[in-house]
Parts: structure tokens; sequence; C-alpha cells
């Protein structure tokens, strides 16, 4: 394989970036090694684990399964994004609130995509939740916190 | 009312000095929920290079060759590290002078003593290159036969387990028990190898300056890690710097420095800049410990009112063929029931594993889920109700030492549980209960204990004549709590508002936390915090109380108190002056004292200090298929002293996560030809999901400790899991009457039928 390098057009959090990438630069490296976006994390790098998870036009995916040049053009909003002029995003006043973490680690992928399961509409129960953030792995436990966040956070957004 | 309207014109006084006991949500909160914490991975310094572990694919044997030609001609890749051109260490890496110590793979030789050890290290200008040019080295091997299994090799009798624990004791006459007994059982129990999978893979940022070394990555004993970096290399330990504010989980995982973190300071040696070394998730399956496998067998006699008679309790473990941990899995039946005749025994056998280490609740976790399970197999040999057959046993002193409890709230653990779950209705007999939807229900209970363990530590703290505090301690969170608990602790030890006091913790150029281990962390470390506190006090104290300008003149070392950032007559609290001013008045701009702290041998040699808690939990089983759901979990732990109860309920919902996790999902296989792990991975080696947790619920039960240490912590991290794991399990067999004597719990066992 040779690594010939590729210009990549980026658009996270609302601010545009070029990047010479080599082709299989995945969207998870190029945020945490050539953008400085280290609240991202990596915990497997093989899709397992949701530490990753990013928004892409919106919607939840895992940065570490997507190729930095397929999200050209997209708009890439990543935990560093969500907070809006220093206040925090609800989402994320409720995490801190319930105590919904304990390292830390896999808390970005946790509020990612605990965001796009209130938008989605996937938070109308505890059980809807903990299905709907099944992808995300807390080695810690955190999980009865989490679905006590999710849903604190999905009636704020609802009221 | 008077009361009232004194204590709202001082709203602070509420809170000073009751800064112990408040539920504060996390003071690294914010940086955690914004992305802001930086962990060691998330470290970039200047003309940093990447560098890529390659790993051994066989189990043993010795490694005949490697591409390096075609590794280092890759573009982008600066350097490979073999044995051939790795840097000069000071001491031999299977050197090992104390049981806290990995012995290490620093590719000292060309051997392979266990799958995914480090064979070389490429390092590149990005992750990319250097991947890749791991994956061009194409190693080729001379492959030996693996040992894998718990009967693969000769067994021994270790010489400790644990650390350091005998590995056979006894009290009274064990057969002679049995042979009395009314009624007996026996059973054994095997329990799998276990990967702590902490989210953060371990991760090493080091920059060499010179002979100075300054290092990114996560510890849980960062003196430790200091010493034995020092050692390996020969520098001074102070010119090391390891900072580590944040770890993504530790579980033991991160206790002990291990082979790939050094890996990455030598790779930096090497290429002369700084190195970024990170575990693929599959690399963790091998250099950086893991729980081993056990298969335990218990024997148990029982009188006619179903007293027990004699505890037998023998497991075998296993440890890796070049170093030494053994799982202390049979140490669980000295604490926790009384019997005349108790024999707790170990053997072991060493397979080409990587060295297995402290695992949450290390001995507790798998001595726990077999002891349970076994409980609740005698229970129902003597037509007893499980919980009525552990009252019948409670043990009012420790049973094997026979030592009085510091304390121990048990009893009220087992009565509030089983209130609020609502056990007064299980039906003896199992297999009775179903849900609306067919389901067969079933309920059990387990008792929790972990000992409550001290290590040592010191601290330092500083008042100001501005009126705010530091303290500073070398301690480390893993997600426990430790910026906020050990603030609190130092508010309190202050006399100051939380918000007027400044926490330094995480880096190893603060004064020596000790461990963040066996639960320990916030009773030692906050000792330490606390008489660092009191030291600094009482200066104050002598400064105000020999000036003849002072309110406080005269009032005597211990006739003031410390409160709200101001010192207070005993005699008289409207007496009194700001720290400021004490200083100010002395010509001080600051003023220091320093505390250490330890367990006290005295309460140690009089006392059997432990925490306990009963867990109780529901399950429902698939009839045809045998699938099994967790849907009600409630514990109750007593603990000592609380000082954060937010942080402790998520800690022991961790805990109890845990306990689901051992008896239902968690397991590493190993594949029987090759040695090799087949579910190195967080796909297939399974670990809970959101939907795989059911309603938790933890009560936190009062209980005053006044001998464990002054501030009368116990400890929380690990007990959860204890306890819990036996619970699901009963509640399997209550569920399908199949009693489950191999975890995790297959379906194939419960459809055996």
């Amino acid at each position: 394989m040779t690594n010939t390098t590729i210009s990549v057009h980026l658009d996270i959090n609302g601010r545009h970036h070029d990047l010479a990438l080599e082709p299989r630069v995945t969207l998870l490296d190029a945020l945490r090694d050539r953008l400085g976006l280290t609240g991202t994390k990596k915990g497997c790098d093989h899709g397992q684990c949701g530490a990753c998870t990013v928004h892409v036009d919106g919607e939840r995916v895992l940065a570490c399964l997507t190729l930095a040049a397929q999200v050209e053009g997209r708009a890439v909003t990543t935990i560093e994004g969500l907070a809006r002029e220093g206040e925090t995003h609800p989402v994320q006043a409720a995490f801190l609130e319930q105590d919904a973490f304990q390292c830390g680690y896999c808390t970005p992928g946790q509020i990612m995509s605990a965001v796009a399961c209130i938008r989605e509409g996937h938070a109308g129960s505890d059980e809807e939740i903990r299905e709907y953030m099944a992808g995300n792995l807390c080695r810690c436990g955190a999980y009865p916190h989490i679905v006590s966040a999710v849903r604190q956070a999905a009636q704020e957004a609802a009221s | 009312m008077t009361l009232e309207l004194g204590l709202n014109q001082q709203p602070a006084h509420l809170r000073q000095g009751s800064s112990i006991g408040q539920p504060l949500t996390r003071r690294d909160g914010f940086l955690k929920v914004t992305g802001g914490a930086v962990y060691a991975a998330d470290n970039h310094p200047e003309g940093m290079l990447y560098a890529v572990l390659a790993v051994s694919s066989i189990a043993r044997g010795r490694v005949l060759s490697l591409d390096v030609e075609a590794a280092k001609a890759y573009a982008g890749v600066v350097e490979v590290m073999t044995p051939q051109n790795r840097p000069a260490l000071a001491i031999d890496p299977d050197a090992k002078d104390n049981p806290f110590m990995f012995r290490l793979d620093l590719l000292q030789n060309d051997g392979v003593r266990y799958p995914n050890q480090s064979i070389a290290v490429v390092i590149g200008e990005t992750l990319e290159a250097a991947t890749e040019g791991a994956a061009l080295l194409s190693p080729r091997y001379e492959v030996l036969p693996a040992r894998v299994g718990l009967d693969d090799a000769e067994s021994f009798v270790p010489r400790g387990v644990g650390v350091g624990n005998p590995p056979v004791q006894h009290k009274g006459d064990v057969e002679a028990g049995l042979q009395s007994a009314a009624t007996r059982i026996e059973a054994t129990y095997e329990t799998p190898a276990q990967y702590h999978n902490a989210m953060e893979p371990h991760a090493i940022v080091a920059a060499w300056d010179g002979d100075r070394l300054s290092i990114d990555t996560p510890s849980q004993g960062l003196a430790m890690a200091q010493g034995r970096i020092a050692g390996l290399f020969g520098i001074a330990p102070e010119n090391i710097h390891i900072r580590s504010p944040f770890l993504g989980g530790g579980f033991g995982s991160k206790g002990m420095m291990s082979g790939p973190q050094v890996l990455g300071i030598l790779a930096a040696r090497l290429v002369g800049r700084p190195v970024k070394l990170v575990l693929r998730r599959e690399q963790m399956y091998g250099p950086v410990g893991h729980r081993a496998p056990t298969r335990q067998t218990l024997r148990l006699g029982m009188d006619g009112e179903g007293r027990l008679t004699a505890v037998d309790h023998h497991a075998r473990t296993t440890s890796s063929t070049f170093d030494d941990f053994f799982e202390p899995a049979a140490d669980a039946s000295h604490t926790l029931y009384a019997s005349p005749a108790i024999a707790t025994s170990h053997d072991a056998v060493r397979l080409d594993t990587g060295t297995p280490l402290f695992m949450r609740a290390p001995g507790e976790a798998t001595g726990s889920i077999a002891l349970e399970s076994a409980i609740d197999e005698a229970a129902y040999a003597c037509g007893m109700d499980p919980l009525e057959f552990r009252l019948r046993n409670y043990a009012e002193v420790e049973p094997m030492s026979g030592k009085p409890f510091s304390s121990k709230a048990l009893r009220e653990c087992y009565q509030q549980a089983a209130d609020r779950f609502g056990w007064a209705s299980r039906p003896l007999q199992p297999r009775l209960m179903r849900d609306a939807d067919g389901f067969l229900t079933g309920w059990g209970m387990g008792t929790a204990t972990f000992p409550a363990l001290m290590f040592q530590a010191e601290a330092r703290a500083v008042l100001k004549s501005d009126g705010s505090g530091l303290m500073e301690t070398g301690a480390q969170d893993m997600g426990q709590g430790a910026w906020t608990a050990f603030a609190q602790i130092a508010a309190d030890g202050l006399g100051l508002d939380i918000d007027r006091l400044e926490f330094r913790a995480g880096s190893s150029d603060l004064p020596n936390a000790g461990i963040a281990g066996g639960s320990g962390h916030t009773a030692t470390a906050g000792m330490a915090i606390h008489n660092a506190g009191a030291a600094v006090i009482a200066k104050l104290a002598d400064l105000a109380t020999a000036d003849e300008a002072s309110p406080l003149f005269g009032a005597g070392n211990e006739g003031v108190l410390a409160r709200g950032g101001r010192l207070l007559r005993r005699d008289d609290e409207s007496r009194g002056e700001t720290y400021g001013d004490i200083l100010t008045r002395a010509g001080l701009k600051e003023i220091e004292g320093s505390g250490k702290a330890a367990s006290d041998p005295a309460s140690l040699e009089a006392y059997a200090m432990h925490a306990h808690g009963a867990v109780f939990a529901e399950v429902k089983v698939d009839p045809d298929f045998g699938q099994v759901r967790v849907t009600r979990l409630v514990g109750a732990f007593a603990a000592g002293r609380v000082i954060n109860p937010r942080l402790v309920r998520s800690q022991y919902y961790g805990g109890m996560i845990w306990g689901v996790s051992f008896a239902l999902q968690e397991e590493a296989v190993t594949d029987r030809r090759s040695g090799r792990i087949q579910n190195a991975n967080l796909a297939e080696y399974h670990v809970p999901v959101n939907a795989d947790v059911p309603s938790v619920e933890a009560i936190l039960v009062h209980e005053d400790d006044p001998h464990v240490n002054a501030l009368g912590i116990k400890g929380v991290g690990e007990i959860g899991v204890t306890g819990t794991a036996g619970a699901v399990a009963n509640a399997v067999w209550h569920a399908t009457g199949v009693r489950p004597r191999r975890f995790p719990i297959r379906i194939e066992d419960l459809l055996a039928r």
C-alpha cells in the first residue's frame, strides 16, 4: 500500500478545515491527531464501544468506522461543539447533575448518543432509553444514572 | 425559629465544616461532559511520533525473524525497535523485588511466553504509517505447544496468594465437622479468565530531556510507577514527572507499570523525540493483567438447626510461566459465616498467558460467587430460606481470626435490602414463579464483603493570607471521584469553604498518595489530607493564641475551632478571627503543614475491619430458550462514613453491574490449540450494555466505625461486585431449578435440565 495523500475539506463544529490526509485516515484519527479535538475518544477502533460517537448531519455516527474523506461537505459535530456560547447543552448538564459517568472516558460518546437519541424520539421510556443507548459501552457501570440523565434531558426538551 | 434564623444568617456555616457527607456533583464533571478532560492519549507534544506495538500471534515459542527492512522502507516509518536495537536498561526486566510489580516483556530476547506479547515497536510520523509498518514485520515463529487450561500443567501450592496471604489456612477440624454434620453439600464451581477492559486503553506519551523524563500515562499508583521507571532506567525518581489527572478506568489494570508503557519510554529514548504509544484493544488481552480463572470446591456441613459445622473451600487458579500472582479466591470464606471449623487452600498451575493481576475485588469476587452459591445450596439442603440461613450463621466475630469486627451493620443491610426487595414473599422451592409473559422468575441473594484496607499516603496543606487554601497529594482519580471527595475532606480539614480551596492531585511531583486500589484510597489519602489540614491549623492556632493582639490569645491549641476560614475559641465562638488576619499580623504570606496516613497497627491487631452488604436479585428466564435477564437488583451496603453519597451510589451501581457481568457475561475464551484468546475485543468479550442492566437500587446503610481511621472511612469501590454475582446465580437457580456451577452462566447449561 502506498501512502499518497489526498486533500480533504471538513466542516467540524461550524469551522472549516483543509487537511492533507492519507485516504485511510479515519474521522476519529483526523479529529484527534490532526485537529486537536481530543474530546472524541478511541476505545476500540472497531465500532464496538461507541466512545467515538459524533454527529454527521445531526445523526450519530461512529468516527472510528468513518473515513475522514467520507464526511466532506457534511456537518460534523463533536462533543466540543455541543455547548453554545459557554452554556452547557441540557444533556451535558443532566449528565453532570445525575452523575451519569465516573471515569468520563465513554462520556463524550454517551452524550453525543444521548442528544441524538432524544432527537430521534427514542427516549420515551426507560426501556427505550436503555435500548437506544445500548451502543455505548460504559465499563464503570454508570448505566442507571445515564438513563436518569437522558430521561431528565428528554423531559426538559419536551417541556 | 431563633436557631433557624441564626443559621440563615450564616448560610456558609452550614456548608463549611460539613463538606464531608454532602452530595456534591463532581468537581471534574464539567471537563468530563465537555470533552475538556485530558487523558494520557490526548497529549500531543511538539515533534511527537507515533509508536505501534507488534505483538506475538503465538502463545509460546520464539520469534525467528522480523522483516524490519520492509517496515523501515515504508514511507513515514522512522524506526523499528527490536531486541537488536532496544536501548539498554539498568536492570533485568524480569527482576522483581516486591509483589507490586510486573515482570516485564521489554524486548529482552526473542522469546514468546504468551499471546499478544510485544515483539517489536514501530515508530512513525503518523499513526497510519506506524500501523502499516507493524503489519509489514511479518514475524516467523518457532511454535511450542501452548498450556491453556486449569489441568494443563503440574499443580503446586504457591508461596502466597493475593499479596502474600498464606495459601493454606485452617481453624478447627473440618473433617470432624463434616463427619458430625446432619446435612452436607459439596459443589465445584468454575470461573473464567476475565480482562479489566477499562474503556481507556493503556497509553503513554513519553518525552526525554537528557536524563529527565516527562510522561503522560494513566496510573493508579504514581509513586510506584515513578519508582519502577527509575529502577528500570537507572535514573533518580525525581527526574521523572508523571501526569495522570484522569484515568479512563483502571479496575486494577493500571496499578502497576506494564510492559507496553515502558516500551513507549524506550521508543522515545531510541528516536530522541516524544513518542505516543496506545494499546489497541486486542493488545490489552495479555500484558496488562487479567483475573485468573478458578475452579473452586466447597464442602459445607450443617447441624440439625442449619448451623455450619464445617466450611472447606479449595481454589485452583493459574499464573503465567514467569511471574506470580495468585487469585486468593478461597480467602472469601474467612470472614462471612460463623463455623467452628474452616479450612481454605489454594493450588495453581502455570500457563502460557500474561500474568494475572488484581481485578476489581481480586479474590473476593471469584470467591464470593462460589461461596454464595454454596451457601444457597446449603440453605436449600437444610430446607431453609437463604436469608434465614445466613442469619443463623451470622458471624459475630470474624470466623477465621476470632477478632471482633470494628463495626458490622450487616444485619441492617439484610433487613433494609430484603424489605425493599420484598423478599419475604419468596417461595422456598425453585421454578414456582412465572411472570405474566410466562417467563420463569427467580429471586436470589448474596452477602457482600470487602476488607477495609489502608496503605500509606502523604499530603501537604497551605493556608494563604488571602484566606484561600491549597491541598496537595498525588491522588489518582480513575472515576471513583477522588477530585471531589478529597476536596471535600480537605475543605473540612482546613475549615474552608470548598470554593476557597485549590486541590491538586494526579501528578507525581506531589506528595505520595499511595495507590488507588484495594478500595483504600479514600481512607488512606483522605486521612493524609485530614492530618495535613490539622497540622496547618495547629500551626495557625499557635500563632494566634501566642499573639496578644488576637482575640484568641491564651485560648491554647486545644481551645480553638477552624470553621469558615476563621479560628474560633471553642469556649466562646463569638471570639475569633480570619486566617488572613492571623497570617497578615504575623507577616506571613502563607503557612504550611503536612500529614501522613497509614493503617493503625493497634486497630489491625485488635479488630477485623470490613465493609458489608446484602444484594437481592430478580431474574427472568425464557423457559424455552434459557435466556436470562436480570430485572431487578437491590443492594444495601454499610461501609463506614460516606464522604459523598452521590458518588458512592455510583460506585455501588458500578460494582453491582460488574457482579451481573460476572454471573452472566464475561469470559475470555482461549483456543486450546493455539493458546490465543478468541474473543479479544469488545464485541465478543461481553460486558453489559445499557440494555443489559435493570433497575438498580443501592441503599446506603449508616455505620459509625471508630476504629478503622479517625474519619471512619472504609471503602466502596469493590464491594458491589461481591454478593451481586452470587445473588444473580442464586436467582437463576430459583427461577429454573438448575444450579449454575460454571460462570458465566450459559444457556446450554440451563437447557440441559
